[in-house]
């Protein structure tokens, strides 16, 4: 029994209260006809979306920049890259791994001017990065408008100027990674017979098998850096500064070092998203990812100097889990929509507990 | 009749005793002097008298505290306030935004009623009496003979009147009968330290007591009526001043320990310098808060152990803190013929320089990291020490530095269930050793090591010692000590400088008499009080 408690306690009480409430979840899907394998499918499909745009929030908690309320400059800088790309019309895998090396280094760029703000407010970035993340969404709103984009499939109808709202990627490279191996427009597909209503019915599950990939690559590399000398020196900055500084590392190229590599992962986070989405939202988009992807890591055990990429993978998964299977199994039980306000409470109830352990520490 | 009395005072921190069986007493109108080293339990005994919260919640003291024949329990500051007792801490707590008037009168503003007070009969709503609050913050600063515009703002004062201000502070409030001064002439010049004990005479021949605590002596000599020494938390002597001198009051205050023992001549012959100067210190000033360097002139041989002595906040620490670069620092810093680049801590270690700080949890160690980081972090970043090639770039080996660390955990005795263990769940002794490891980890030539037994048990202290002793002998490592208890530099260190106010009053041999080590840290000159 002790070692249950013991079990539980390294495990978070947040995320096996999810975890339960998502099995029961899966558990009772039939009883509503919803579909257990559609759920999962779901599930999976949206884990390989989000799950990079979790992990850039690593570096920069490692490094004891806090939770990166500033992930919309990524987000932005993956857009920009991508509408570079449209412009000369590169289709298909090459477009959109090009888009990805572009994102990666706008990104770079755009961490750079980030870092170099972080640098001098160290303590409050939370706060600054939230402000800076806004402000870049609406100044980036105007250049979708100024930019000289002639791209008839990118720029608006009528006007003849201006990104559109929504592009559609049908034309570029929609699920290229998402399909890959499997046949393009198809992808990796098992067939499952699932007894639902009173009948056995053939279901789909798609796997996506080239963005996971992807994902594990990615998550592979940060582990690496994160056993290399700098990465090292990196998580010492985030545990200890001033112990870091005695030790001979520079603290402020160390955070410039980690808002680059969050700035930059969080572009190509974007690309991915929109890979496997189908449409790219130039102008809506970047607000909503702040909140539920600071969620994600927190859920996945994060604290506030430390992740891992275990709490990356646990924590875009529940995320994701929790928000796949509300809707449909909730909403079938009490003809209620739930699942927005359970999400409410889930991204903001998260993210204040994480704020409020902060405070308890700083107290001490 | 006595106005404050103690009657066998104790007080224990979850059973390490710091305040035995105290009992004085002192009459009103006199001034009481309290000397005695950091840590000898000055403060744990003002803070008892003053009602501190931190005495309440850590299961209150023995004994009693009589003021004016009535047994006293204070639970917090405002109970001792309103009994009379007032209390200027070393620290300011002032606002200086605010101008004198309002920081002397501050929660205690005479008021005047208005038309709304006087509808609602709210006495909060009654508006500030300005003329009043300067009149009468203008009569306590006066009563001091300063020269200060009780409409100044506090921010733009020189440090020595915001000290004088605390005092107006305290005597303004109307029933004050005791006044505990903490340290109060340690921030002033010369002159307004002589300014300051006029106003305490004053203030005592007008009936007010006070408990003066300084580490000059000569202030205490001064201005004192009763000399109360303690050591250890034990009172060693309580007597007239009449009765005692400078001299007698030093060595009381630094007497032997009796858990360290001196070293033999012999003993102190060998680590005596030798060797050729391994460093260099050319007019060094180091910034370092609390415990700033003004122009330093040190020189160090190769192989011996150099202590480095004196009295908290006279500027100890900011020596091995600028030769690591730590703090802002200006000045020369030649390491083996070659000059140390200043602030620039990278530099100096790979120059061979190691330090163990003195602030262990906030410097010295990575808490919520496995020991192993903590043993080999430094000696990873500095000398590549603890990585593996992998494909194109390196990344940590980790067999390698649970390895090396799990070699210290044997040499050095350290406590824990392996190298993984966290950080923080080691005892303060286990810490300190991991500290040690560190910089013995990156084999240094010069180790720089700041208070090494501050907060551990005796002990982990002998094993610290004897660790330091051993590293020295077997790989002739020049090592600098500095401690504020003077016997256990005594007991390990061939030579010892005393640091005062910032500069190095002497270079003495660890065989030295108590005495003279303990005028030297009180700001004595030896010529002076050789009589």
């Amino acid at each position: 029994m002790t070692k249950l408690k013991h079990a539980i306690k390294s495990f978070g009480h947040a995320r096996m209260i999810i975890l339960i409430f998502l099995v029961v979840l899966l558990l009772i899907a039939p009883v509503f006809g919803v579909s257990r394998v559609t759920s999962l499918n779901d599930m999976l499909t949206r884990f390989a979306m989000n799950a990079v745009l979790v992990l850039s929030m690593v570096p920069m908690i490692q490094s004891g920049c806090g939770l990166n309320f500033g992930v919309p400059l990524g987000l932005v800088s993956g857009l920009l890259a991508e509408a570079i790309i449209w412009e000369y019309d590169i289709p298909g895998a090459k477009g959109f791994i090009l888009a990805m090396l572009l994102g990666a280094a706008i990104g770079a760029l755009m961490g750079m001017f980030y870092g170099f703000i972080l640098n001098r407010i160290r303590g409050d970035e939370m706060v600054i990065a939230t402000y800076v993340g806004y402000a870049i969404i609406y100044f980036m709103n105007m250049m979708w408008l100024t930019l000289p984009f002639q791209n008839p499939s990118s720029v608006q109808g009528y006007a003849g100027e201006g990104l559109r709202v929504t592009i559609s990627l049908d034309n570029h490279w929609l699920h290229v990674f998402d399909d890959w191996p499997g046949e393009p427009g198809k992808g990796v597909v098992l067939t499952i017979h699932e007894f639902l209503n009173g009948e056995w019915i053939p279901q789909e599950l798609k796997i996506p098998v080239g963005t996971l990939l992807l994902f594990a690559l990615l998550a592979l590399l940060m582990w690496l850096f994160f056993r290399s000398k700098t990465g090292t020196a990196m998580t010492a900055v985030g545990s200890n500064p001033t112990y870091a500084m005695a030790g001979g590392v520079s603290i402020k190229k160390m955070r410039m070092a980690s808002v680059v590599l969050s700035t930059s992962l969080a572009a190509v986070g974007m690309i991915i998203y929109g890979q496997s989405y189908g449409f790219a939202q130039f102008y809506t988009a970047p607000q909503f990812f702040t909140f539920p992807t600071v969620a994600a890591i927190l859920l996945g055990g994060a604290s506030l100097n430390k992740a891992s990429i275990p709490n990356v993978i646990l924590g875009t998964f529940l995320f994701q889990g929790v928000l796949t299977l509300t809707p449909s199994v909730i909403n079938s039980a009490i003809q209620l929509d739930m699942s927005e306000v359970l999400r409410m409470i889930i991204t903001n109830g998260l993210i204040i507990i994480a704020l409020t352990r902060k405070g308890e520490k700083d107290a001490k | 009749m006595a106005l404050l009395e103690a009657r066998n005072v104790g007080k224990d921190f979850s059973g390490n005793v710091v305040l035995k069986d105290i009992s004085f007493s002192l009459e009103a109108g006199k001034v009481l002097g309290l000397c005695g080293e950091n840590g000898a339990g000055k403060s744990t005994l003002m803070n008892i008298i003053f009602g501190m919260p931190v005495i309440h919640e850590t299961g209150g003291y023995e004994g009693e505290i009589v003021i004016d024949g009535e047994v006293v329990h204070f639970k917090n500051t405002s109970d001792a306030l309103e009994a009379g007792i007032g209390m200027v801490h070393q620290e300011f707590s002032l606002i200086p935004g605010f101008t004198a008037a309002e920081n002397v009168m501050i929660n205690r503003e005479p008021t005047k009623s208005n038309v709304i007070s006087q509808i609602t009969r709210q006495k909060k709503l009654e508006h500030v009496d300005t003329k009043a609050m300067l009149d009468s913050s203008q009569e306590s600063v006066d009563k001091l003979e300063i020269e200060l515009d009780a409409r100044t703002l506090v921010g733009e004062l020189p440090v020595g009147y915001k000290q004088f201000l605390e005092i107006a502070r305290e005597i303004n409030k109307e029933n004050v009968k005791l006044l505990i001064l903490d340290e109060p002439t340690a921030v002033l010049t010369e002159s307004e330290a002589e300014l300051l004990l006029t106003a305490m005479r004053k203030l005592s021949a007008e009936g007010i007591s006070i408990i003066f605590i300084s580490h000059r002596l000569r202030e205490v000599m001064d201005v004192c009526d009763q000399i109360v020494v303690m050591r250890d938390g034990l009172i060693v002597a309580d007597k007239a001043k009449k009765d005692i001198t400078i001299p007698e009051i030093a060595t009381l205050m630094t007497g032997r320990n009796v858990d360290m023992e001196v070293q033999s001549d012999a003993e102190v012959e060998a680590y005596m310098p030798k060797g050729d100067v391994i460093l260099e210190i050319k007019d060094l000033f180091v910034d370092m808060p609390g415990e700033a360097i003004d122009g330093v002139d040190l020189t160090v041989h190769e192989g011996e152990i150099f202590g480095i002595a004196g009295l908290a906040g006279q500027g100890k620490l900011g020596i091995p803190n600028g030769i690591m670069g730590i703090y802002p620092t200006l000045g020369k810093i030649i390491f083996q013929g070659k000059e140390v680049p200043l602030n620039n801590p990278k530099a100096a270690q790979e120059m061979g320089i190691s330090f163990v700080s003195e602030d262990r949890r906030g410097v010295g160690l990575l808490l919520d990291e496995p020991i192993s980081w903590n043993i080999c972090f430094n000696a990873m970043q500095i000398q590549d020490v603890g990585l593996k090639k992998f494909l194109f770039f390196k990344i940590r080996d980790e067999k390698k530095m649970t390895e090396i660390s799990q070699r210290y955990i044997d040499e050095l005795k350290i406590k824990c269930t392996g190298p993984d263990q966290l950080v923080r769940n080691l005892s303060g002794g286990n810490q300190q050793k991991v500290c040690l490891a560190k910089a013995f980890c990156m084999h240094p030539k010069l180790l720089l090591v700041s208070e090494p037994t501050r907060g551990i048990d005796v002990g982990a202290k002998e094993l610290v010692l004897e660790a330091l002793k051993k590293y020295n002998r077997d790989n002739g490592t020049t090592i600098i000590i500095v401690s504020s208890e003077l016997e256990e530099l005594r007991s390990i260190a061939g030579r010892i400088a005393v640091v005062d106010e910032g500069e190095i009053a002497a270079v003495l041999p660890a065989t030295e008499s108590s005495a003279k080590f303990g005028l030297l840290m009180s700001g004595e000159k030896l010529e002076e009080s050789a009589s």
